[in-house]
C-alpha cells in the first residue's frame, strides 16, 4: 500500500508539470483557436535560456525570471505577431503545419546551435527525503506539486476572478461579442499567449531537474501534455489539471504494475479511450455538430 | 376615419390566377418551444400548387423557427407537415430536397471557390442518376444547358465564370435564389431574398421571382413561400399573406384582406 | 488545358522517365520513394483537401497497407494478392473511420482520427504474433510482373511510376465527375450542401475511404520498396507529416501533393549539405512558407493574379479620380 501510496504522490508531481503545459495548451487553442504543436519546444527552450543563464553566473531565480521576460517576448509575442496573427483567418490547417514546421526548428536549432548532449540543471529544492507514515517522499516531488497546483490554480483564478481575466474569458468564447462590449481583444490574445510562455516556462524549472536538459526533451512532455488536454477536456480549463494528474499518476502505477516498457503508451490508451466514449474529453462541454 | 394599410402601403397589382387545387404544403399545429420560450405556437397553413405564399410579421414572430421546422433542420414538437399529401414532418433538408423542396438561406450560402455556373450544377447534379452512376457522368451532369438558361435568366452571364466568393452582395443573392431553382423543385422556400440587397435590385427579384413562377422555364409551376419585411415587395408578390404575431398566425389572406385588416394593422403599429 | 500546363506536363513526364537512368542506386531508391508518397498524400489531399475532413491518422492505413502485403507475401501469397488485399481492406477500416466524422465536430474529429492512429500502431507494435512485433517483418520480395522481375531498383521504379500515373489518373477522372463538385461542396457549405440533395453523410465517409485505399497502395509499395517494415514509419509523427506535406503542396489543388511530398522527402535530402542544421532549416522553411503562402505551394498563380487585379483596380480607380479631377478643373476655368 505504501508503494501505491508513493508512485501515486510522486505521479502527482509528474502530473502536476503536464498540466501546467496542458493548461498553456488549452488557453491558447479557447483565445486563437490555435493548435500548438511546438508546445513541448516551448518547455524546451526556456530550459536552455535558463542553462545560459546560470552559466553566465546569475542565480536561479534569477534566470527564471529573465526566462519569463525572453519567454513572455518570444514565445508569446512574436510566436502571436509573426506566426498565428498572419494565419488566424485561413483555419486552423496553415497554423497547425507552421507549429509542426516551429516545433522542427526550435528542436534542431538547439540541437545543432548549442548542444545535442543532456544538460543536468539544478533543482529549486534540496535533495531530502521525507517519511511520512511509512510513505517516502523527496521534497521535490513535494514542491513540485505544490507549485504546479499552485500556479494552475492561480492562473484559473486570474481567470475567474479578475477583471481582465474574465475579459480574456469573454473573447475566447464570443470574440465578436467581446470587440463590441469593447474588449481589447488582441490585447487579450496577446496576455493567453504570455501565460502560456510563462507557464511554460515554470514547467521548464520544475521538470528539468529530473529529466535533464536535451534538445527532444519537448518531444515526450508536448504529446503527454497535449494528450493530458483532450482528455481534461479542451474546451475546459480545468480540465487540463485533471487529465495532467491523471496522465501522471497512472504513468507511474503502470510502469511499477505492469512494466516501464508501457509507461509512454498510458497516456496514449487512455487518451483512446477518453475519445471513443466521450471524445470532449472527461471535464468538457459537449458540441454538437452546428445545424 | 378607420385606417387602413392603404395609407401605409402602396397599392399592389392584382394577380389575375388565384391558384387552386389540393395544397402542395399543408402545416398542421406546429409547435416548437426553446425551453421556456413558445416559438411556433400551433401554426396551421396550407400552400396550394403554383401559389405564392408571403409569411410577414414582427422579429421575433417565429417566422424563422417555423421555417427551419419545414426545411428539417429542426424538429417540431408537435404538429404535421405533409408535402403533396405525405408526412414529411420527420424528414431532414437531404430527404426534403430529393422530395422537390428547394431553399434560399437569410444569410448567403453559395459556394464562394466554385463558379458561378459551377454552383448551378451543383445545386441539382444528385437529383441524375444515381452515386455510382455520376463518378462516371460527365463533370456537368447533362446540366449546362440549364444552367446558361438560368443564368440568362437571372442576367448574370457577365460573372458565370468567376468564382461566386467574389461577385457583388446583390449579385451572390441572385446566385443563391438561382440554385434553389435548379432542380425544378415543387416547393421553394425563400427567406428573406430581399435582405441587404440594393433597393435598386428588389424590383428585379420581384420580376423574377414573379417570372419563375408564372413562366416556368421547365415546365411546372412552383409553389413558393417567402419570408420577407420589405411590405412593397410582398403585398405586390404574393398571392396570399399570413401574419405571425408571437409563434401564432394572426391572419391569413389575400394581400387586399390583410392590409384591411385592422387586427394586423395594431400589431404593426401598436405597442 | 493551358497550353503552359501542357507544356509543364510533358516536360516532367519526361524528366520522369529518362532521368532516373542517370541517377545512381540511391538516387533512383529516392525517387521511388517520393513516387510512394505522392500517392499516400493524394488520398489525404482528397480527405483533407477537396473533401475539408480533418485526418490526423492517415499513417495508419499507410501502416496498414504495408503490414497486409508483408504479411501475406510471409505466408506465402503473391504480392500481387496483398496489393488489392490491402486496398479493400483500407477501404474498409476508412468507412469505419468515417463514422466517427459524421458525429462529431472538426477539431474533435482531429482527435478521434489521431487515437486511431495511435491504437493501430500499438497493434503493430504489440502483437509480435502477428506483426513482429518491434522486430517487424523483414525480406519482403519484390514482385515479378509478367515474367519480368522488379527486384531491381530501376524496374520497381518504373512500376511505381506506373501506379502512380494509373491512380493519378483515376483520382482526376473521380474530381472531374460530379463527385469532385459534391466533394467541394461538402467542404465549403455542408448545410447548404445538404439542403441540395448532396448527400453529405455518404461523401463524407467516401473520402476517407477512398483516401486510405490511397494510402494503403502505397504502403503496400512501400513495404516492397524497402523489404522491411516496423512500426516506426506509421506513427502520428508520420501522420502529421503528410498532413504537412497536403498543406504545404496546396489542399485542394491537384498536384499539390507532388510538391508537398517533394518537400516532406527530397528537401530534407537536398538540405543535407547544411549537415546538423538542416532540420533547423527545414523546420524554419515551412513556417515561412505556410506564412507567405497559406494555401500552400500551388497557390502562388492565384495569389499573382489577384495582385495583378487588384493593381488594375486601382489604376483604373486611380485613372478614373484624375479624369473626375481634370473635368472639374476644366469646369472650373470656364465657369
Amino acid at each position: 500500500m505504501t508503494d501505491f501510496l508513493q508512485l501515486f504522490l510522486s505521479g502527482l508531481s509528474t502530473g502536476a508539470i503536464y498540466a501546467l503545459a496542458a493548461l498553456g495548451f488549452t488557453l491558447l487553442w479557447q483565445a486563437s483557436g490555435t493548435i500548438n504543436f511546438a508546445q513541448g519546444e516551448f518547455v524546451m527552450l526556456p530550459a536552455f535560456m535558463m542553462l545560459a543563464f546560470l552559466s553566465a553566473g546569475l542565480p536561479l531565480l534569477v534566470s527564471f525570471l529573465l526566462a519569463c521576460l525572453v519567454a513572455i517576448a518570444v514565445l508569446g509575442w512574436a510566436f502571436k505577431r509573426g506566426v498565428v496573427d498572419p494565419l488566424f483567418k485561413y483555419g486552423m490547417m496553415p497554423i497547425v503545419v507552421a507549429s509542426i514546421g516551429l516545433s522542427i526548428a526550435m528542436r534542431n536549432g538547439v540541437r545543432a546551435g548549442y548542444s545535442a548532449e543532456a544538460h543536468s540543471f539544478p533543482s529549486l529544492f534540496a535533495d531530502q527525503i521525507y517519511n511520512i507514515a511509512g510513505v517516502t517522499v523527496t521534497l521535490q516531488d513535494i514542491g513540485t506539486f505544490v507549485l504546479a497546483l499552485a500556479l494552475v490554480l492561480a492562473t484559473q483564478a486570474f481567470l475567474a476572478k479578475t477583471v481582465t481575466g474574465r475579459a480574456m474569458q469573454a473573447v475566447a468564447q464570443n470574440t465578436e461579442s467581446a470587440s463590441v462590449l469593447g474588449i481589447n481583444v488582441p490585447r487579450m490574445i496577446f496576455y493567453t499567449f504570455a501565460i502560456n510562455a510563462v507557464l511554460a516556462v515554470a514547467a521548464a524549472l520544475l521538470v528539468t531537474p529530473t529529466y535533464l536538459a536535451k534538445f527532444d526533451m519537448g518531444e515526450s512532455l508536448g504529446t503527454k501534455a497535449f494528450f493530458a488536454a483532450i482528455i481534461g477536456g479542451f474546451n475546459n480549463s480545468r480540465g487540463a489539471l485533471l487529465g495532467g494528474l491523471i496522465v501522471g499518476v497512472c504513468e507511474n502505477l503502470a510502469a511499477a504494475y505492469i512494466s516501464p516498457a508501457y509507461k509512454d503508451a498510458v497516456a496514449l490508451v487512455i487518451f483512446m479511450i477518453v475519445i471513443l466514449f466521450k471524445p470532449q474529453g472527461l471535464l468538457g462541454r459537449k458540441e454538437e455538430r452546428k445545424v | 376615419m378607420s385606417q387602413s394599410l392603404d395609407t401605409l402601403l402602396p397599392q399592389h397589382t392584382h394577380h389575375h390566377d388565384r391558384p387552386q387545387g389540393a395544397p402542395v404544403l399543408k402545416v398542421s399545429g406546429l409547435k416548437k418551444a426553446y425551453g421556456a420560450i413558445q416559438a411556433v405556437g400551433g401554426v396551421s397553413f396550407e400552400v396550394r400548387p403554383g401559389e405564392i405564399f408571403g409569411v410577414i410579421g414582427p422579429n421575433g414572430s417565429g417566422k424563422t423557427t417555423l421555417f427551419n421546422s419545414m426545411l428539417g433542420q429542426i424538429t417540431p414538437d408537435e404538429g404535421r407537415i405533409e408535402l403533396n399529401g405525405e408526412d414529411v414532418t420527420q424528414l431532414g433538408p437531404l430527404e426534403l430536397n430529393r422530395r422537390g423542396v428547394g431553399r434560399t438561406f437569410q444569410t448567403l450560402q453559395v459556394f464562394g471557390k466554385m463558379s458561378v455556373r459551377d454552383n448551378l450544377i451543383v445545386a441539382a447534379q444528385e437529383h441524375q442518376g444515381t452515386m455510382f452512376s455520376r463518378m462516371f457522368a460527365p463533370t456537368d451532369s447533362g446540366l449546362g444547358e440549364k444552367a446558361d438558361a438560368l443564368i440568362d435568366q437571372f442576367r448574370i452571364r457577365h460573372v458565370a465564370h468567376k468564382k461566386a466568393g467574389e461577385l457583388s452582395y446583390g449579385q451572390q443573392k441572385l446566385v443563391d435564389i438561382a440554385m434553389a431553382f435548379m432542380s425544378e423543385p415543387d416547393l421553394v422556400l425563400l427567406d428573406e431574398p430581399c435582405a441587404g440587397v440594393n433597393p435598386s435590385l428588389v424590383g428585379g427579384i420581384s420580376t423574377l421571382l414573379k417570372d419563375l413562377n408564372h413562366n416556368p422555364r421547365f415546365g411546372k409551376r412552383s409553389s413558393f413561400v417567402v419570408i420577407e419585411h420589405n411590405m412593397d415587395f410582398v403585398m405586390d408578390l404574393c398571392h396570399r399573406i399570413m401574419v405571425m404575431v408571437e409563434g401564432k398566425v394572426m391572419a391569413i389572406g389575400t394581400p387586399e384582406e390583410i392590409r384591411g385588416n385592422k387586427q394586423v394593422l395594431d400589431a404593426y403599429l401598436g405597442n | 488545358m493551358k497550353k503552359l500546363h501542357l507544356i509543364l506536363l510533358i516536360a516532367s513526364a519526361a524528366l520522369l522517365l529518362v532521368a532516373p537512368n542517370f541517377l545512381k542506386n540511391y538516387g533512383i531508391y529516392l525517387l521511388s520513394y517520393w513516387l510512394v508518397f505522392i500517392i499516400a498524400t493524394m488520398g489525404l489531399n482528397l480527405t483533407v483537401g477537396y473533401a475539408g475532413q480533418k485526418s490526423l491518422g492517415h499513417a495508419a492505413f499507410f501502416g496498414i497497407g504495408a503490414y497486409t502485403v508483408a504479411i501475406l507475401m510471409k505466408a506465402g501469397f503473391s504480392f500481387w494478392f496483398g496489393l488489392p488485399a490491402a486496398a479493400l481492406i483500407c477501404f474498409a477500416v476508412g468507412l469505419i473511420l468515417g463514422f466517427p466524422a459524421l458525429r462529431v465536430q472538426t477539431i474533435y474529429l482531429a482527435f478521434a482520427t489521431l487515437g486511431f492512429n495511435t491504437a493501430v500502431w500499438l497493434v503493430m507494435r504489440n502483437e509480435e504474433w502477428l506483426t513482429g512485433g518491434t522486430f517487424g517483418i523483414n525480406n519482403i520480395a519484390r514482385p515479378e510482373l509478367l515474367g519480368l522481375s522488379l527486384e531491381g531498383n530501376l524496374a520497381y521504379y518504373y512500376f511505381v511510376l506506373a501506379v502512380t500515373v494509373i491512380l493519378a489518373l483515376l483520382l482526376w477522372g473521380l474530381l472531374r465527375s460530379p463527385w469532385g463538385k459534391a466533394f467541394t461542396a461538402l467542404r465549403d457549405n455542408p448545410i447548404r450542401a445538404e439542403s441540395l440533395g448532396i448527400d453529405i453523410r455518404r461523401y463524407t465517409l467516401l473520402s476517407f475511404a477512398i483516401g486510405a485505399v490511397y494510402a494503403g497502395i502505397a504502403g503496400a509499395l512501400f513495404a516492397s520498396l524497402v523489404n522491411f517494415i516496423e512500426p516506426a514509419p506509421f506513427t502520428v509523427a508520420s501522420s502529421i507529416m503528410m498532413y504537412l506535406m497536403v498543406v504545404v503542396g496546396g489542399p485542394g489543388y491537384f498536384l499539390g501533393p507532388v510538391l508537398g511530398a517533394a518537400v516532406g522527402v527530397i528537401l530534407p535530402e537536398w538540405l543535407r549539405f547544411a549537415q546538423a542544421w538542416y532540420l533547423f532549416v527545414f523546420g524554419a522553411a515551412v513556417v515561412l512558407l505556410m506564412i507567405w503562402l497559406p494555401d500552400g505551394l500551388l497557390s502562388i498563380p492565384e495569389r499573382l493574379r489577384a495582385k495583378r487585379q487588384a493593381r488594375e483596380a486601382s489604376a483604373a480607380r486611380a485613372a478614373a479620380a484624375q479624369q473626375a479631377a481634370s473635368q472639374a478643373k476644366q469646369l472650373g476655368a470656364q465657369a
